[in-house]
């Protein structure tokens, strides 16, 4: 891997993570199929097996990326050809208005993918998986963890005076007088 | 006689409609001020912060904080009060999730300090002057809280005890939460003090809930004729009843309005905005591109619907590509 690309970005050693859902009858089944055939693609990806791309819950894509993912793959059964007949059809509404919420939240289109992989479509799990670290490369980090620690770096020189305060008072206190007895 | 136990009122980045509710206890407030000493509330009686200073620590049976913490000062007052505090609760939507206020977090500080004070149709200001942290006016030293970058709930500057949610919170609910106080009766801490269900629980249009829903479209209430008894969803309008917790005795769809939100999510809901998005948009009736994005285009501003009380909470928090600042009013 050709890691000097990555200092464009301006983290050294940085390598798109990308947790990717995949349903247990197309997609998953088409990544497993990749693995028998031999065909080498990005490790970048995290593979989740869901029973139904229609199982993925918005909790679990916006969890995913406040926990340092850089991109999340959902992968499903082509329209029609659904196991339980309609979950795919709601991942994609579903998708389809995540995508532009998250886009109100600053986060770039391509870090959230839908594609509709079928069990015989090893092929396809290679070239989306490449072209998706090949676009998430190219944006760099996104680092939220990372980003949430910096946005409350402005709370912390207040809470050090403070608790040195309280350290000074704690210090100098004399001890309570009482009328008891 | 005892002392009776103290009792606090303390408000952050709120619009008053949290005192008002405590106000709205009507007579009901000549019990509580039988059973308590409220020791400290600047909205209705003359405390300052050197009387809160002045007191023993710990020795606040409950302070009641509202309101979000977005500037350096409500910053020092919540570390002030939870040390003074045996019981510091988050009252209110605001403190609770963000509330309103929060809504904020989709903005920068500047962009926000540009339109209040330069840019706001009803603002004349050709000298493009700020508040200024600190300032020399005739030979004195003024100084003034900084703005923080990012709009915070209570439980993200100190550690919050119990929630009593709502905007505002019901005095129901809130003399509820005040009875377990002085009782003792009191569930493990971080409890949110209202049931753990959803909404349409205590909707009485709940029996018009279609077991299978299907949006065609989506209307808004400020252009629909809305049946007072069917449910909302029913008739296409929004509704956040699945995805927010009861105890409001479902005031809005009462009123013939739909729930916005404001009590959060269920404890089993991590995300309230994700969640009723998941619920909503997974029962469109279109299946292709195109169509579905017809239909969703009737919810124009997703983040102020789904999370109208609540992003400073959600898992994102904030839009993720803001700057942050330092404490010195600067950017970092």
């Amino acid at each position: 891997m050709d890691r000097m690309s990555d200092e464009k970005s301006g983290a050294v050693g940085w390598e798109p993570r990308i947790a990717a859902f995949f349903c247990n009858w197309c997609t998953y089944t088409a990544a497993d199929l990749a693995g028998v055939s031999r065909l080498k693609y990005e490790p970048n990806i995290r593979v989740i097996r869901l029973m139904c791309s229609g199982r993925v819950d918005p909790q679990f894509i916006v969890e995913a990326f406040a926990r340092g993912a850089d991109g999340v793959l959902i992968g499903g059964c082509h329209p029609g050809d659904c196991h339980y007949v309609e979950g795919n059809y709601k991942t994609l509404r579903r998708f389809e208005m995540l995508k532009r919420m998250l886009s109100d939240l600053g986060i770039e289109e391509p870090r959230l993918r839908l594609e509709w992989i079928s069990a015989s479509e090893g092929e396809k799990v290679r070239t989306v998986v490449n072209d998706m670290v090949a676009r998430l490369r190219q944006l760099g980090p996104l680092d939220l963890p990372g980003r949430f620690k910096a946005w409350d770096q402005e709370m912390a020189d207040l809470a050090h005076e403070i608790q040195q305060q309280e350290a000074a008072a704690a210090a100098t206190a004399q001890p309570e007088v009482t009328h008891a007895s | 006689m005892p002392a009776k136990p103290k009792i606090g009122f303390y408000w952050c980045a709120s619009c008053g409609g949290c005192e008002e509710a405590v106000v709205d206890f009507a007579e009901d407030i000549l019990g509580v001020v039988e059973a308590v000493d409220i020791v400290f509330w600047p909205c209705a009686m003359d405390f300052k912060k050197a009387d809160v200073e002045a007191m023993p620590d710990q020795s606040i049976l409950a302070t009641l904080v509202n309101g979000a913490i977005r500037s350096s000062e409500q910053e020092e007052m919540a570390h002030l009060l939870r040390r003074k505090s045996q019981y510091l609760i988050a009252y209110g939507a605001c403190a609770h999730l963000g509330g309103i206020p929060g809504l904020a977090n989709q903005f920068s500080r500047e962009h926000l300090l540009r339109f209040v004070f330069e840019e706001a149709p009803s603002v004349v200001n050709p000298n493009k002057v700020r508040p200024a942290l600190d300032a020399e006016v005739k030979g004195h030293h003024l100084t003034l809280p900084e703005l923080r970058h990012v709009v915070r709930t209570l439980d993200q500057v100190v550690a919050v005890d119990f929630y009593i949610p709502g905007c505002p919170p019901t005095p129901k609910i809130t003399q509820a939460a005040l009875k377990a106080l002085l009782g003792g009766n009191l569930p493990p801490r971080g409890t949110v003090l209202a049931p753990d269900i959803a909404l349409c629980e205590q909707c009485p249009r709940k029996a018009t809930k279609p077991a299978d829903l299907s949006f065609a479209e989506f209307r808004r209430t400020h252009v629909t004729h809305s049946d007072p008894e069917e449910c909302f969803l029913a008739q296409g309008i929004v509704c956040m009843g699945p995805a927010t917790r009861g105890g409001c005795e479902a005031a809005c769809t009462c009123g013939n309005m739909p729930c916005t939100g404001c009590f959060g999510p269920t404890s089993r809901v991590r995300d309230q905005g994700a969640k009723i998005l998941s619920s909503l948009c997974a029962n469109l009736a279109p299946k292709q591109g195109k169509e579905i994005a017809e239909v969703l285009a009737g919810i124009p501003d997703p983040v102020g619907t789904f999370y109208r009380y609540g992003l400073p909470k959600s898992l994102l928090r904030r839009r993720v590509d803001l700057p942050a600042g330092n404490g010195n009013g600067k950017e970092s």
